[in-house]
């Protein structure tokens, strides 16, 4: 069974938002969710990067490890998914996690923090696959439709993958191999480096 | 438990919002909006609204569930945001827009999306779009029929014609409308009377079109975002294109990953700047002293390309000496303020890397001197030798998704489709076309001499408002304006485009959203809207930058009470008394179908007029691109390869039987020929290395045969491949066919259409078949390039301070050109504004530029109406740099003035970053809807206004206009900041 995995290629990413609204045109999602954006870092100077953020569906994920009522579960594929019925909307989730991907919209009249919401790699709900009560509380099902998640399909450069570990895994390292294993990859070289040194492109 | 206070309308901020917000802990730009946003929501857009609020939206519709009822359609369709031209597969249901898919077959953007790409079936529900027609009453908007609105202003028209004469009405066109709603419009126009019409190009890339067609004949982007997958070396100057053309990277960061080099020249650190290898930071408006810094470093190190300069290239000396006297380093550190190392490491790159291309956009073109920016970026790709070289050449990014069709067959107040001009010779050729009479469209103008005088531009139609009327070149001053498809918002000088708007008697706006035309100005009547419909709502073809034609299919039907642009054309054509003139209806024979569809309305057949587009645009070869071969490609995008556009396998389409063997994508104008000729389309401009049949070609002879007693026609051996003649030679008309013994292969069909013609007036094509199929030939030639365009005011360009330039030392050395007092029929200022105010840059020391944002695209009507695109950015703002920030006391994200010369003020975010130089200020110039502080929300029609609104960058900007195109200034102007 193939493991799914996100993998955002920060040579690549142009902080397009494409990934961002493809997720919101896809699911319906509201003004104020969130379940994908884009983190820049040194925004405006030499070695900006740009990444685009979701759920990562970690393999050990904190979300689950945390979430008092037990509502994460992990599909098969290793999508991390949550029941909505179950949440109650407490944010543990939030905290736990690295990444910022829980989202709360507000719900009722004294703007209550709703049913958590996030990213679900496409992959919809408990709910069955397809039904309205999947779309309304989840979004699409693209992956029980043999379809990727619309924010990767989109990516105007390809620069967010998503899919199969395995593959994705080997487009990443092809890129990188045929960039060298210069100052343009993350690493080491990457982080004791100052910044702009390295976006003047100066060879070590 | 976590308590907040629900008021109307605006959601009040979450202790827990902002506990999300601090944990995300990333100071940028987008977060700093985010989080403005997040809390303070938009009005309408409570984030208390459940999920799928867009199903409950459409209640009419089984909703977006795909296992549910009813039929299930794929349309396919282009993103109508930028001129990349990416493909769209749009899901439709019961006639409903209800899922968007990427097309990985195309060759384009291989399904790739930028947000705005990736938002587009937000068009078909379009909440905030304009409904129904309406009108002014009382300063406030009214709801009327399509009948009365089109009855009314046909009288108003009509009226003003008769009274002020048909050059009273500007008719702002649209690169919005596909080729045939662009190529009617100017049909329209001209049958009303006038040459008052221009669209979008002239403030976007008209001294492109005009510097680089006089340089070597097409005015377009050379080669194609492919093809910078086989460039060595890119440099941008004047591009921003991880913002504009976001898929345009695609190519290029593939290109780079298998080793070619990207350097960025740009005032501000873009996106873009953040991928390349180098990035060269210019003073604003100093793009010619940093090329012809470079080309001096290319001339002392001998690495032009001698053999094509001698070959090909016209006038090169005459560049050599002025770079060697003028623009030695000092001078070029002086001027632009990059140092020698800088400017020699950028020239080497370029030369050591070849092919190497060149990529500009607005950067370039939008300046007093934009015509002599571009030409000397051309002028630097021959001397490379880069121009007409697969992975070289001037890849210049268009902006709107149809601005390069419509300015090949739109609205141009300069010539009719097809840059045939305006000349007695081109009208016959077109009334011929049309299948209407000459002498009629010319009793329908003024006069004749109206007739063949190019009318006024988009970037000065206030001006013919308000200039004193004796010293205007027309009769009557503007008495009406139209505004079709256009914002108000991208032309500059706002304070007197607003008080232009209240002189006119009568404003029309005719566009899926009110704009901000119909908030602007202080009136209680005369002012029209009319929704017309999107591009998703018509089926057209529209031009991508690269010249490739795409066919649109109709996604769904016109939304609302919607029309699309071509039907009330006729509607109006057809009230004014020549529906048959404008369907080329006479002696039996008739051009266009006009069919009656369920709405209501007639709608000439979109078919039938790109059959008369190819009739006659022989000039740019818009000929060989039928319907029948478009739809046959749109069908079978994976035929064609990525890296060259070709399809080069039989690959018969189901539908026709069509087989696209051999053609390029897009069948890339020039496609010359009739479509039974089956020219492939040319992929790369004059690349000699392929046959003419294959998309080869040469320098196009439109200059003459000689200049100074020297030929200009090309050296020996310099022809495209397999050409019979292997010199230079002239274009080709019926004399020069007589001469070379070719004339016995015309049919006789076509000698007896031909004779008398050049291949562009021939409407058998039977020259150009002999030419170009027989003999391999270019039908247009075989000349050199034009280093030195001796009908500019500037044949070498030369640099000339802007008007409102923060260097009163350089305004001294390169001043501006010399007043004009009759130029597109109105007077034009340089050298005594720029005297007036070469000390305003104490009053005002910032320079002010503006560009765009990736999630917004022109005026920003339609974007800044999508919720998914205006949730991202919700407010505009002014980049400052912190050194200029701390000195002015100014703090991130806060109000702040920004003041222009003119008096203007505008109320804009600050944003403070490095991204922009000490010296420079830098404002996007999407947004609208405030005036000075005001949000001007109650203006306009009721729930039709943009969701995020905002100050526009041109209410404050000046004035300063291009002295070949009337492009205006909008790069280089001055500003000071002050706290709010």
């Amino acid at each position: 069974m193939a493991r799914m995995k996100f993998i955002c290629d920060a040579e690549r990413c142009i902080e397009c938002n494409g990934c961002a609204t493809a997720c919101k045109n896809e699911h319906e999602v509201p003004w104020g969710v969130n379940r994908r954006r884009l983190i820049t870092v040194n925004d405006g100077k030499p070695g900006e990067r740009s990444m685009s953020v979701a759920c990562m569906h970690c393999s050990d994920a904190p979300c689950m490890a945390v979430c008092p009522v037990d509502c994460f579960y992990k599909t098969e594929e290793g999508v991390v998914l949550h029941d909505k019925d179950l949440c109650i909307g407490c944010g543990y989730c939030f905290y736990a996690c690295p990444f910022g991907a829980p989202q709360f919209p507000q719900a009722g009249a004294f703007g209550l923090r709703g049913k958590m919401d996030k990213c679900t790699f496409c992959a919809g709900g408990p709910e069955e696959n397809h039904s309205k009560a999947e779309f309304t509380k989840y979004g699409r099902n693209r992956i029980a439709e043999g379809k990727l998640p619309a924010c990767a399909e989109m990516c105007s450069t390809k620069a967010l993958l998503a899919g199969d570990g395995a593959v994705i895994e080997s487009i990443y390292k092809t890129r990188v191999q045929r960039r060298g294993k210069g100052d343009e990859i993350w690493g080491w070289a990457m982080a004791y480096k100052r910044g702009d040194a390295v976006a003047a492109g100066v060879k070590s | 438990m976590l308590l907040t206070k629900k008021s109307a309308g605006q959601v009040q901020k979450s202790t827990f919002a902002s506990t999300i917000n601090r944990a995300v802990g990333t100071v940028d730009r987008r977060a700093f909006l985010k989080r403005s946003g997040m809390v303070a929501g938009a009005g309408a857009f409570a984030s208390q609204l459940p999920f799928s609020m867009m199903q409950k939206a459409n209640a009419a519709s089984s909703g977006p569930m795909v296992a549910a009822d009813g039929k299930m359609e794929i349309k396919r369709t282009v993103c109508t945001h930028c001129s990349v031209g990416c493909a769209v597969d749009a899901v439709v249901q019961n006639g409903v827009w209800v899922r968007q898919e990427p097309v990985f077959d195309s060759p384009l953007n291989l399904g790739a999306h930028c947000a705005k790409g990736a938002s587009v079936r937000e068009h078909g529900h379009g909440e905030h779009r304009l409904k129904y027609p309406m009108k002014l009453v009382n300063g406030k908007y009214q709801r009327i029929s399509w009948d009365q609105a089109m009855s009314e202003l046909t009288e108003k028209f009509l009226a003003l014609r008769k009274s002020s004469g048909p050059d009273s009405v500007y008719w702002v066109g649209s690169s919005k409308h596909n080729n045939e709603q662009a190529y009617l419009m100017r049909k329209f126009v001209s049958m009303f009377g006038t040459n008052n019409t221009d669209h979008q190009a002239r403030i976007c890339h008209s001294t492109t079109v005009a510097g680089v067609a006089n340089t070597w004949g097409y005015g377009a982007m050379t080669n194609s975002y492919n093809d910078m997958q086989n460039a060595k070396c890119a440099m941008y100057i004047g591009s921003n294109a991880a913002e504009a053309h976001p898929v345009s990277m695609l190519h290029m960061l593939h290109a780079k990953e298998t080793g070619a080099k990207m350097i960025v020249v740009d005032p501000r650190f873009t996106r873009t700047a953040a991928k390349a290898d180098q990035f060269v930071r210019i003073r604003s408006g100093s793009d010619i002293p940093f090329l012809f810094g470079m080309l001096y470093h290319i001339f002392n190190n001998g690495w032009e390309d001698k053999k094509y300069l001698n070959d090909r290239v016209f006038g090169m000396d005459k560049i050599r000496d002025e770079v060697m006297k003028k623009w030695n380093p000092k001078a070029v550190e002086e001027a632009c303020g990059v140092p020698e190392a800088e400017v020699y490491k950028v020239a080497e790159t370029m030369a050591m890397n070849r092919p190497s291309t060149v990529v500009w956009c607005m950067g370039q073109t939008q300046h007093t001197i934009g015509n002599a920016m571009v030409r000397a970026s051309c002028i630097l790709q021959l001397a490379l030798g880069n121009v007409g070289v697969s992975g070289g050449g001037t890849n210049i990014f268009r902006g709107h998704d149809n601005v390069q069709g419509a300015t090949d067959v739109g609205p141009n107040p300069d010539s009719l489709p097809g840059y045939y001009g305006l000349a007695e010779g081109s009208w016959k050729h077109w009334a011929k076309v049309w299948n209407v009479d000459y002498d009629w469209i010319k009793g329908q103008y003024a006069s004749k001499a109206m007739m063949e005088k190019p009318g006024m531009t988009v970037s000065r139609w206030i001006d013919g408002v308000l200039e004193k009327n004796e010293l205007i070149d027309q009769d009557s001053n503007l008495k009406a304006i139209v505004y079709w498809g256009h914002a108000p918002n991208s032309q500059t000088r706002g304070l007197e485009m607003k008080k232009a708007m209240e002189t006119v008697e009568l404003m029309v706006i005719i566009d899926p959203y009110p704009t901000a035309s119909a908030a602007m100005p202080d009136r209680k009547d005369g002012v029209y809207l009319l929704p017309a419909a999107t591009q998703f709502e018509c089926a057209g073809s529209c031009t991508a930058s690269n010249r490739s034609i795409q066919w649109r299919e109709k996604v769904i039907e016109p939304l609302f009470e919607s029309r699309p642009d071509h039907a009330i054309m006729y509607d109006f054509a057809k009230r004014m008394g020549f529906a048959d003139q404008f369907v080329g209806k006479r002696d039996g024979k008739q051009n266009i179908a006009v069919v009656k569809v369920a709405a209501g309305y007639e709608e000439p057949v979109v078919e039938d007029v790109l059959r008369e587009i190819n009739k006659g645009t022989w000039t740019i070869g818009y000929t060989g691109q039928s319907p029948e071969r478009l739809k046959a490609h749109m069908r079978n995008m994976d035929a064609f390869d990525v890296r060259t556009l070709r399809c080069t396998k039989d690959v018969i389409d189901k539908e026709t039987g069509y087989n696209m063997n051999g053609d390029y994508f897009g069948l890339p104008w020039p496609c010359y020929g009739t479509p039974e000729m089956k020219h492939p389309g040319s992929p790369n401009l004059y690349d000699t290395s392929k046959h003419v049949m294959e998309g080869g070609g040469n320098f196009r002879a439109n200059f003459g045969v000689e200049r100074d007693g020297v030929s200009l026609l090309a050296e020996d051996g310099s022809h495209s491949l397999g050409a019979d003649i292997t010199t230079g030679y002239p274009e080709f008309d019926h004399v020069l066919m007589k001469k070379l013994g070719w004339w016995a292969e015309l049919t006789e069909a076509e000698q007896k259409a031909a004779e008398g013609k050049n291949w562009k007036t021939d409407l058998s094509g039977g020259i150009i078949r002999v030419a170009m199929k027989n003999h391999g030939c270019h039908p247009f030639g075989n000349a050199k390039a034009r280093a030195v365009v001796w009908n500019f005011p500037d044949p070498v360009p030369i640099h000339r301070e802007p008007i409102y330039s923060p260097r009163p030392d350089l305004v001294a050395k390169y001043p501006s050109h010399d007043d004009r007092k009759a130029f597109w029929r109105l007077p034009t200022l340089y050298k005594s504004v720029q005297e007036k105010n070469k000390d305003i840059s104490k009053q005002f020391p910032l320079i002010l530029t503006s560009g765009r944002l990736v999630e917004y695209e022109g005026g920003g009507d339609e974007t800044r109406s999508n919720p998914w695109l205006a949730e991202l950015q919700q407010e505009n703002f002014v980049e400052i740099n912190p050194k200029d920030a701390e000195s002015r006391g100014i703090k991130n994200n806060q109000f702040v003035w920004v003041q222009s010369p003119t008096g203007a003020k505008i109320k804009v975010k600050s944003q403070i970053t490095e991204r922009v130089a000490s010296g420079t200020t830098f404002i996007p110039f999407h947004f609208a809807g405030w005036w000075q502080g005001a949000d001007l929300l109650d203006k306009y029609p009721n729930g039709a206004a943009p969701i995020v609104r905002g100050e526009a960058v041109n209410t404050a900007t000046t004035y300063g206009y291009d002295s070949v195109t009337m492009m205006q200034e909008t790069k280089t102007t001055l500003c000071q900041v002050v706290a709010a």
